[in-house]
């Protein structure tokens, strides 16, 4: 490692003041930062020895509680496929085709957005902030493997500059990025992130027949307009396959056609455990998201008018991307509530609003992607309650 | 009334290290200095000494123009040697090289009888001319006191929970007497209670078990359990408009002695502590003194930090600094000014954390005693994690939030959010925790000044 660090060395004057590559100096930092913890040494005043954590392997320690899903993801948008084509592959060529998809979109994503924020750490004056990290890697997972690169490349970029950049970086941004980037793309390209097609990738096959790609989601939304029971739609849908696609287990599995990353309930809650164990994600957000989403379920029966509504509450925390939603996107530390009372209302309205949306909405039947982006607009609201209270105990004390 | 407080929210920064019960004789220090620097919130130092001048111990040596009642004295006799000013002749040291024989200014003696009988103005000047009144700390602001003030209760913490923080029972050792005259002298200042905080978890140490006429409170939990302002939180809390003063155990010994004997005596007990220190025990030696003989041969490396203080709150010092003035121990750490290749990304469970995220196996062994180097482990980033600075503030307070409310400079809402309740010290461990590397303490400070000057 001396011949790295000795190369760093002698670059380093490029890129300090006075250097020539000055405005690149963010540029520098993050690359060397990466590879060495600096040897910066704490200030005379204040405290002299520090916590081992930096953001760096906060940030990394997401991505590691992503990859359950992604590797799943890998796998199952293969087996999808060869499901649909109606023939039969092993376990690794399913995975290998799986990869073939998912790979570029990763690095699609994460070259698309670091371009982005490494323009904006040379003009603002910024490091480089490791969130992108998780960003990144989010983005891929919740789109369709069938997505076109250019279309993920262009969300990233919106995503970073709209929801992040302009209001000023890292930690400052009022919405999730990744879930803005999914928002762009449903809105701003609906055929490639909506409808029954884009689910499954199919390649230059044809699919079976009978074959449909519809999710679980939109044959439960089906099954509310026509009247039958969404158990029974669901236990009729690809009968013509074969095995029963959407039985609960394999939604709880996510051997079902989704996004990438969002299918498996099981991978999601294998990366809660990885979040929660780790401290680095809030458990309260977590479990309040599935206890609004499992209540509004109920509440939903009991007021059920058509068979969507009537659906068994526990559906509603294996279908579509609840789990995969609660569980890394509502627990963004920046975007989520910031107080800890806050947090518990946070998850427990994304969970109510989730319901909501999916079951009394006409147009679509995924309600995860807006519940977020709402209550992150509405946090900021929820802890100005909770720091209003704390403020009011400090008054009364002042005056009685 | 006593009360006990359980507080569950800390945490404990255990570091190898600990000086060891035993007062060991060091070379005694050839010179000693008084740091304007020390007294925080102090505006415009004055020497009212020159070079050359001889002085005994309790000579005034400076006062602050602004509040120009408050003597600050030399701590032992003998000459001036040198007033060390920096750029724009800002005043740093006084330094006086001791006589071998201490002599001291005769003050007024008073009899334990005597004591009980004086008046609140016979009390603050007497502890004004004998130079003793800086040990007296004003809430809110963590300044030193203004006499003129009329304090609504007087706060004593009679343990320090810092990380290797010296034993209180070992610093004042013997002193019973003076800190009952103390005490006595600190309730004729206020007309509200006087009290003394005691750690729940370990026996009350010889020098507070006979103490009368204080309210005793108990403390349990991790630091910052032992700090005043957390304790004055859950007693009285600081609200907007008043005052209370605290006063660090060995002030109140110092006032008493004052009183009883009519010295001004600064004579001290502090711990040299830290993985670094070959010998960690307990030296006797005096207030504001040179700290060459302790550092000098009693290090394991030669690159290693002198912190006088503790590793929270404590300041860096010259191998041949001096001892600041309100710290009672001093801290010998190894310096981290090394860079470690892949450093965020390895598994480590000889780094300490209080976090658990991927890789940090510190929480696993939670009675080791680490070896901590003063590497930063990381760049400053900005406020990504939420949640985990109340973790360690037992306090109503959200530190974040109050932490922003300075840097906006938003007064109102630094009020609103809790300033007066908190200094430095309280915030200290957030500091510590913090994964975005931010000052906290200095932000901390900042926000008192903006609203102590406002």
């Amino acid at each position: 490692m001396k011949f790295l660090r000795d190369l760093l060395d002698k670059q380093k004057p490029l890129f300090e003041k006075g250097g020539k590559f000055e405005n690149l100096y963010y540029l520098y930092e993050a690359g060397e930062t990466f590879m060495f913890s600096p040897n910066h040494t704490t200030s005379i005043k204040g405290t002299q020895v520090k916590d081992a954590i930096d953001l760096k392997r906060m940030m990394i320690t997401v991505v590691v509680a992503m990859l359950p899903c992604l590797l799943f993801g890998m796998y199952n948008v293969g087996a999808q496929h060869f499901m649909a084509v109606g023939e039969s592959a092993g376990f690794g060529e399913k995975f290998l085709l799986g990869l073939k998809l998912v790979l570029p979109l990763v690095l699609v994503s994460y070259t698309a957005g670091g371009i982005v924020e490494a323009v904006f750490a040379v003009i603002r004056k910024h490091p480089i902030n490791e969130g992108f990290l998780v960003t990144g890697m989010l983005i891929p997972l919740v789109v369709p493997a069938t997505m076109p690169l250019w279309q993920v490349a262009l969300a990233t970029i919106f995503a970073v500059i709209i929801a992040k950049e302009v209001f000023g970086g890292t930690g400052m941004n009022i919405l999730n990025v990744a879930m803005t980037a999914r928002a762009f793309l449903y809105f701003a390209y609906p055929a490639q992130i909506s409808g029954d097609k884009v689910w499954t990738y199919l390649g230059d096959k044809v699919a079976v027949d009978g074959f449909s790609g519809a999710t679980a989601l939109s044959v439960a939304f089906q099954a509310g307009q026509t009247g039958e029971t969404v158990s029974s739609a669901l236990a009729a849908h690809n009968a013509s396959i074969g095995d029963q696609l959407y039985s609960f287990a394999n939604m709880f599995f996510g051997f079902i056609p989704g996004s990438i990353g969002e299918t498996s309930a099981l991978m999601a809650l294998i990366g809660a455990l990885i979040l929660i164990a780790t401290g680095v994600a809030s458990w309260k957000i977590i479990v309040s998201g599935f206890a609004g989403t499992y209540i509004m379920g109920l509440i939903m029966n009991a007021f059920a008018v058509n068979e969507f509504m009537a659906m068994p509450a526990h559906y509603h925390l294996v279908m579509g991307g609840v789990a995969f939603g609660i569980v890394f996107m509502a627990t963004d530390p920046v975007s989520a509530a910031h107080t800890e009372t806050g947090k518990w209302v946070y998850g427990l309205l994304i969970g109510f609003l989730t319901v909501i949306i999916r079951v009394t909405n006409p147009a679509y039947p995924e309600g995860i992607m807006l519940a977020v982006l709402l209550m992150n607009v509405f946090a900021p609201l929820i802890d100005y309650y909770v720091v209003n209270a704390n403020k009011k105990r400090r008054l009364q004390r002042a005056t009685v | 009334m006593s009360k006990l407080v359980k507080l569950k929210k800390g945490f404990d920064i255990k570091l190898a290290g600990k000086a060891e019960k035993k007062i060991e004789a060091f070379q005694p220090a050839q010179t000693f200095a008084i740091k304007p620097t020390d007294f925080v919130g102090m505006q415009r130092p004055k020497v009212i000494v020159n070079e050359g001048d001889t002085v005994k111990a309790g000579t005034p040596l400076m006062i602050d123009k602004k509040l120009d009642s408050v003597l600050y004295a030399a701590p032992v006799s003998g000459e001036v040697v040198e007033i060390k000013r920096g750029e724009k002749r800002k005043l740093l040291e006084i330094k006086i090289k001791a006589d071998k024989e201490i002599s001291y200014e005769a003050f007024e003696k008073y009899s334990e009888s005597d004591l009980k009988s004086l008046s609140k103005a016979q009390a603050t000047a007497a502890i004004l001319k004998g130079g003793v009144w800086p040990q007296i700390i004003q809430r809110p602001y963590g300044i030193v006191a203004n006499p003129e003030d009329e304090p609504k209760a007087i706060f004593i913490s009679g343990f320090d929970s810092h990380p290797l923080a010296p034993d209180y029972g070992v610093l004042l050792k013997g002193q019973e007497k003076y800190f009952q005259a103390g005490i006595n002298v600190l309730k004729k200042l206020t007309s509200g209670k006087v009290h003394l905080n005691l750690d729940q978890q370990s026996e009350v140490s010889p020098v507070y078990a006979g103490a009368q006429g204080v309210d005793v409170n108990k403390f349990s939990g991790p630091h910052p359990a032992g700090n005043v302002g957390v304790q004055i939180h859950h007693l009285d809390p600081m609200n907007k408009g008043e005052v209370a003063w605290t006063v660090n155990p060995y002030g109140v010994v110092q006032i008493g002695k004052l009183l009883l004997e009519g010295i001004y005596d600064a004579s001290k007990v502090v711990a040299i502590t830290g993985s670094e220190a070959k010998k960690a025990v307990y030296a006797k030696t005096f207030l504001g003194a040179c700290v060459d003989k302790f550092t000098t041969g009693n290090t394991h490396s030669t690159n290693f930090r002198v912190v006088s203080g503790n590793v929270l709150t404590g300041e860096r010092i010259n191998a041949d600094g001096y001892l600041g003035f309100y710290d009672h121990q001093l801290t010998l750490l190894p310096e981290g000014d090394y860079y470690e290749f892949m450093g965020w990304a390895k598994p480590t469970s000889t780094k300490l954390s209080f976090h658990r995220a991927l890789g940090l196996l510190s929480f696993l062994s939670p009675n080791k005693d680490y070896v901590l180097d003063t590497n930063t482990r990381g760049e400053e980033r900005a406020f990504v994690q939420t949640g985990v600075f109340e973790q360690v503030t037992p306090m109503d307070i959200f530190p974040v939030y109050l932490l922003k409310a300075i840097m906006a400079e938003d007064f109102d809402e630094m009020e609103e959010l809790g300033i007066y309740e908190v200094i430095e010290e309280d915030l200290a461990l957030c500091e510590f925790i913090d994964v975005s590397k931010h000052p906290v303490q200095e932000i901390v400070r900042k926000g008192i000044e903006l609203i102590q000057y406002s």
